[in-house]
C-alpha cells in the first residue's frame, strides 16, 4: 500500500464486510488510488488543455450503487449528429480508482445518436467526469457523484 | 486484524438487531416469500432481465456448446442421450437435487452432470466452479427458467431434506450463529450496505456482481459458512446438498430465475 | 471457452438509429489484485473494441482495467443498407475475439 489510510467510515465498512466473508484481498487492499490531480492530467491528455464548457452532455450511472465490481453507466451527448456537426469522441474518468480512465468511444457521424453505455468498476465513492469532443474542436462535460457500497459476504480469491 | 474484524462484525450485528434479540427461527410464511430478485436495485433488476445484456447469458451459450460437444472415451455427447435440451431438460433443475438409487443419496445438478460423464461418457468429472461445470449447469437450468420450483417427492430424499433444515437452524462457527437467525428472523434489515434477503435458491448458477462471474449455490452457502467463521464443507459434501434440498423445499413453488444476477 | 452476445436487430428500415449490444467472456483482471500468498495477478484485460459495417469503422471504444469483467458495449447507428457488422475485441497477452451479425435494411 502506498501509505497508510486514515480511518474512515469506509474503512470501518470494509473491515466489516471482511469479518462475514475472509478478508477479501482482491478489493479491501487497494494498491494505489488514482487523485484528482491525476484524473486533471489524464483529462489534459484529451483536450490538450482546450477549455471545456459544461454542457450537452448527460450521464446516468446509479447515484448509490450495489457493488462497485459492476455499475451501469450511459453517456449521451445532446448533437445533430451530421456530417459536420457531431460528437467524435466521449471520455470518462474516475479521481479514486488506481487509474483514472473508465473509457474512451469513438464516434463516427452516421451513429445517429450520440450515446453509449457500458459497466465499468468503481472502487470506492466518487466524481465520476464524462467529456464529449465535438467536430467543431470543442469539449463539453458533466459530472455525477457515486456512492458505492460494499457486499456484506465477500470470500477469498479462489 | 481477524480479532478487530470479529468485534467490527459484532457491532454491526448489534445495530443490526441480530444479536441480542431472542431467538425465534420461525421459517417465511409462504405468503411472504421473496426472490433474493425483489432486493435489489433498479439497475441490477434490468441487468437480469433483458437477455441481451444479462452477463450470465454467456455461460448458457458457452453451455450449449458443451452439451452439444462429444467427450470421454465413449464418445458421446450430452445431445447424444438427451437430443434438445429445450425439450428434454425443461423442469429438471425445479426438482433437483434429486435422490440417486445407487449412491444411495441426493445429488446436486452438477453432481448429476459428472455422473453422466462418468457413466456414460467416461469422461473425467469437470472441476466444481470452472468455466465448463457452470456453463453446463446454467444451460441445463436456464431450459427451466420461469417453472416453479417442485421439490422431489421421492420419500428416501425426506431424512436428507429434514438433515439440511436442521443444519440451517444450527448455530455454529465463531460467531454462533445459525443461516435462520439472518435470513428467516432479519430478511428484512441490512448487513453493511446489502440487503440479507430470505435465502430462496432461485436463480442458481447465479451471476454475482461481487464474483464477476457465474457461481453455484455451493459456493454460495460456503461464502455464508466462511461469514459465520465455522468449519466449512468441501464441495459436493452431502452436507450441502442436504442444504440445497431444504433451501429447494423453503422456495416450494417459486418460479426458477437462472441465470439470475445478483450483487 | 469464449463467447460473445451479440444484438443486431436482423430488420430495420432505411435510416432507421437502430442500437448495438455486445457482451463477451473476459476475467479483465485489473493488475491491481494480489492472491492470498501476495503475488501481483498479472493484468490480463481486453484492451480495444471495434464494430465495422461492410469494412468501414462505426464505432471504436478502448477499455481500461476499470472496464467491469465480462465487458458490455452498446452504441447506435444509422441503419443504410443491408449488410454485415464485424465486431474485434483484441487485448492482453494476444487476446482476440471475433464476431459477426447481419442486417437486412428495407
Amino acid at each position: 500500500m502506498r501509505r497508510q489510510p486514515v480511518p474512515t467510515r469506509r474503512r470501518f465498512l470494509g473491515l466489516a464486510a471482511g469479518a462475514i466473508g475472509a478478508l477479501p484481498a482482491a478489493i479491501s487492499v487497494r494498491p494505489a488510488e488514482a487523485t484528482p490531480e491525476m484524473m486533471a492530467t489524464a483529462i489534459r491528455a484529451v483536450t490538450g488543455g482546450a477549455p471545456v464548457q459544461t454542457g450537452k452532455v448527460k450521464l446516468d450511472i446509479p447515484p448509490l450503487v450495489e457493488n462497485g465490481n459492476s455499475v451501469p453507466m450511459t453517456v449521451s451527448v445532446t448533437s445533430a449528429m451530421t456530417a459536420n456537426d457531431y460528437v467524435k469522441s466521449i471520455h470518462v474518468f474516475n479521481e479514486k480508482n488506481p487509474q483514472p480512465n473508465l473509457g474512451n468511444f469513438y464516434l463516427k457521424p452516421n451513429a445517429g445518436r450520440a450515446q453509449v453505455s457500458t459497466r465499468v468498476r468503481l472502487a470506492d465513492s466518487q466524481k465520476i467526469t464524462a467529456i464529449a469532443k465535438l467536430s467543431d474542436g470543442s469539449f463539453w462535460s458533466t459530472t455525477a457523484d457515486v456512492v458505492v457500497t460494499l457486499a456484506a459476504c465477500t470470500e477469498d480469491v479462489i | 486484524m481477524k480479532a478487530t474484524a470479529t468485534i467490527v462484525l459484532t457491532s454491526l450485528l448489534i445495530v443490526a438487531g441480530i444479536v441480542p434479540r431472542p431467538l425465534i427461527a420461525t421459517e417465511i410464511p409462504a405468503s411472504e416469500r421473496r426472490s433474493g430478485y425483489t432486493f435489489m436495485g433498479a439497475e441490477t433488476r434490468a441487468m437480469q432481465d433483458d437477455d441481451t445484456t444479462n452477463p450470465g447469458m454467456l455461460g448458457v451459450l458457452d453451455g450449449e456448446a458443451l452439451w452439444n460437444r462429444k467427450a470421454g472415451s465413449a464418445g458421446k455427447s450430452c445431445a447424444g442421450c438427451h437430443q434438445d435440451a429445450k425439450v428434454t431438460m425443461k423442469g429438471v433443475a425445479a426438482r433437483y437435487p434429486a435422490y440417486d438409487k445407487e449412491l444411495s443419496r441426493p445429488v446436486n445438478l452438477e453432481q448429476r452432470i459428472n455422473l453422466c460423464r462418468t457413466r456414460h461418457q467416461q469422461a473425467e468429472p469437470l472441476a466444481y466452479e470452472k468455466h465448463e461445470l457452470l456453463a453446463l449447469t446454467t444451460y441445463v437450468a436456464e431450459q427451466s427458467r420461469g417453472m416453479p420450483i417442485t421439490p422431489d417427492p421421492t420419500p428416501e430424499l425426506q431424512p436428507f431434506v429434514a438433515k439440511g433444515r436442521d443444519l440451517f437452524m444450527h448455530r455454529q462457527g465463531q460467531l454462533n450463529i445459525a443461516c435462520t437467525n439472518c435470513h428467516d428472523d432479519n430478511w428484512d434489515k441490512h448487513l453493511a450496505g446489502a440487503a440479507i434477503t430470505q435465502a430462496m435458491p432461485t436463480g442458481y448458477p447465479i451471476y454475482r456482481l461481487d464474483w464477476q462471474s457465474l457461481g453455484s449455490l455451493e459456493r454460495r452457502l460456503r461464502n455464508c459458512i466462511t461469514g459465520q467463521r465455522a468449519q466449512n464443507y468441501d464441495y459436493g459434501a452431502v452436507e450441502l446438498v442436504e442444504l440445497e434440498l431444504y433451501l429447494m423445499a423453503r422456495a416450494r413453488g417459486m418460479p426458477i430465475e437462472t441465470p439470475a444476477v445478483r450483487p | 471457452m469464449t463467447a460473445a452476445l451479440i444484438n443486431v436487430p436482423k430488420k430495420a428500415k432505411a435510416g432507421d438509429i437502430i442500437e448495438i449490444k455486445a457482451l463477451t467472456s473476459h476475467v479483465m483482471e485489473t493488475g491491481y489484485r494480489h492472491t492470498a500468498t501476495g503475488e501481483v495477478i498479472p493484468r490480463d484485460i481486453i484492451t480495444s473494441f471495434t464494430c465495422r459495417f461492410e469494412g468501414d469503422e462505426v464505432f471504436r471504444a478502448d477499455f481500461f482495467p476499470a472496464t467491469a469483467a465480462n465487458p458490455f458495449i452498446s452504441f447506435f447507428t444509422n441503419a443504410s443498407k443491408s449488410g454485415k457488422f464485424d465486431f474485434e475485441w483484441i487485448g492482453d497477452n494476444g487476446f482476440s475475439q471475433t464476431a459477426s451479425a447481419s442486417i437486412t435494411v428495407e
